[in-house]
């Protein structure tokens, strides 16, 4: 399968449903693997790199999941194209910057994708539409599963898969979910559950992982731990904790339309305007301005139908998809800027204004019932 | 007071976290505050810095210079890195890795997921043992017939291996 074909279509992840998807993007999970005795890519020569690289890119292009499937050398891409597929979260910024000895393969759905000779041997993942941490486990499990029977593993019965940094050892799993909490950042309570969920040991990040900024609202909750709990368990720990920041975003939704409603309105009318008239816009003040909008559309103000075309603004309009998008090898960030207010601009027009009066009526009838009490 | 990272340049953000009512603490230079992408000290898990630096702090403790037969991997490179050279480095470093897992991590036992092969292995082995044991307790009370029945059962066990 061909780069174009893959970037054609829109990851399953963003066009699909899953539950919870108004607030809860995608759920991921990644596994880490490594083959016995054989120097982790970080402590192996480019021979031994190539050597495992073959061993394990056979197996995995042999897997039932991958029978459609675009597999590739890192080498034998540009640095556009990694960038392409680190915007749709198939590989990692730390895999973008590997070259000769790497390797990626990708279910033509975009749903899995295995890095090969990253910070360990195997990295695979799986990735679904909304809160579903399970399904997405069970599928990463089965293609685990399945490359036993080809590779050997290190495997400890005591420190379980054994990984190239210390603190992935044991399960060799990172869940996630990626969570777009405007109410939460709005009404100035984000920290608060930030640092909440730190304590008790899940790690909440940017868009795109470690140390990275949180941008358009975006944020990233994921296990820290994971040696001495099941897949299970640690699953189970991150779905609560996931629920709960969802009942906070609601009810921050909620208070906001409430009471500060007229601030509310400003700053979905204010994107409207901006989104639909800006001649130069950066990838930063977009995704922020698109989070309010996507939040508009949550909240009825603009139609159901404008959700998948919104959604997909956040992904087209990150730089490397631009630039592949207009078939540029160069281009001035400056450029890129225009294109982007561009792109923004003929998406808006099918976007009608925002319906406030539908807003102002569910304030209404929530202050009414708020006066009976 | 030094920078816990560059050990060279004057600390000047000072990160205090509780995990799990244990008190962490990071004390970071201008430059490499920046660098870990500490702009923000509330969206930021200080254990993903902390793994680096304690886990190299701990492996110092194991007595003597350790070097991995299989990789040959060193105490200074894993100083350097915060990660190891091979699977089998594990084994190596294990006195040091131990407290440094413990801090790390909800427990330091592996409960979760086992590969097929290795759980069946485990099996029989255990199965083996169990066998073994028995047999030497038949041979020793001169009961020779069971002796040889549990003979027999474990060259099945052992034939099933090599297959």
């Amino acid at each position: 399968m061909k780069f174009s074909r893959i970037i054609a279509n829109s990851g399953e992840w963003l066009s699909g449903d899953g539950p919870h998807r108004q607030i809860v993007v995608s759920s991921r999970v990644r596994l880490a693997r490594n083959l016995r005795e054989k120097p982790f890519p970080g402590w192996s020569k480019k021979a031994e790199r190539i050597e495992v690289m073959r061993l394990v890119k056979d197996a995995v292009e042999h897997l039932p999941e991958m029978a459609e499937s675009y597999s590739e050398n890192l080498e034998a891409l540009s640095p556009l194209e990694k960038q392409v597929l680190v915007e749709r979260h198939l590989i990692s910024r730390e895999h973008a910057a590997k070259g000769v000895g790497s390797a990626v393969v990708m279910n033509e759905p975009q749903t899995l994708s295995v890095m090969i000779n990253e910070e360990d041997h195997l990295r695979m993942q799986s990735i679904c539409c909304g809160l579903q941490l399970e399904k997405v486990f069970s599928m990463i499990n089965r293609v685990d599963s399945e490359l036993e029977g080809m590779l050997e593993f290190a495997f400890d019965p005591e420190l379980g898969y054994l990984t190239a940094c210390p603190t992935n050892v044991g399960t060799g799993m990172r869940a996630s979910a990626m969570l777009h909490l405007p109410g939460l950042v709005m009404s100035d309570q984000i920290n608060k559950i930030v640092n909440s969920v730190n304590k008790i040991g899940l790690a909440v990040r940017g868009l795109h992982g470690e140390g990275t900024e949180a941008m358009g609202n975006l944020f990233q909750v994921s296990n820290q731990t994971t040696l001495g709990e099941t897949e299970d368990e640690i699953i189970g720990r991150l779905n609560r904790v996931i629920e709960q920041i969802l009942e906070h975003e609601k009810n921050a939704r909620a208070l906001l339309a409430q009471r500060k409603s007229v601030t509310l309105y400003d700053q979905i009318g204010r994107a409207y305007g901006v989104l639909s008239n800006a001649y130069s816009m950066s990838s930063k003040e977009a995704l922020n301005l698109l989070s309010v909008i996507k939040l508009g559309v949550d909240l009825e103000v603009f139609p159901e139908s404008r959700r998948f075309p919104i959604d997909e603004l956040f992904i087209e309009t990150q730089p490397a998809h631009l630039q592949k998008g207009a078939q540029a090898q160069k281009m001035s960030a400056d450029e890129r800027d225009t294109l982007r207010a561009a792109i923004i601009r003929a998406k808006l027009k099918q976007v009608p204004e925002p319906d406030i009066a539908r807003l102002q009526a569910d304030a209404n009838e929530n202050g009414e019932e708020k006066n009976d009490e | 007071m030094q920078c816990d990272v560059c050990h060279s340049k004057e600390a000047t953000v000072f990160l205090t976290q509780i995990v799990e009512g244990k008190m962490q603490k990071v004390n970071l230079c201008e430059s490499c505050s920046k660098e870990k992408g500490v702009n923000d000290p509330t969206g930021f898990a200080l254990a993903d810095l902390l793994m680096g630096l304690g886990a190299a702090q701990d492996i110092e403790k194991s007595p003597g210079t350790l070097k991995c037969t299989v990789c040959g991997f060193t105490q200074a490179d894993f100083k350097k890195t915060g990660r190891l050279g091979c699977s089998s480095c594990y084994g190596v470093f294990a006195e040091g890795l131990r407290g440094m897992l413990r801090n790390m991590h909800k427990g330091t036992t592996h409960t979760g997921k086992t590969p097929a092969g290795f759980e069946k292995l485990r099996q029989h082995g255990e199965a083996m043992r169990s066998l073994q044991k028995n047999l030497d307790q038949a041979v020793a009370a001169e009961e020779y017939e069971r002796a040889a029945d549990l003979r027999d059962k474990i060259r099945q066990i052992e034939a099933e291996l090599r297959a």
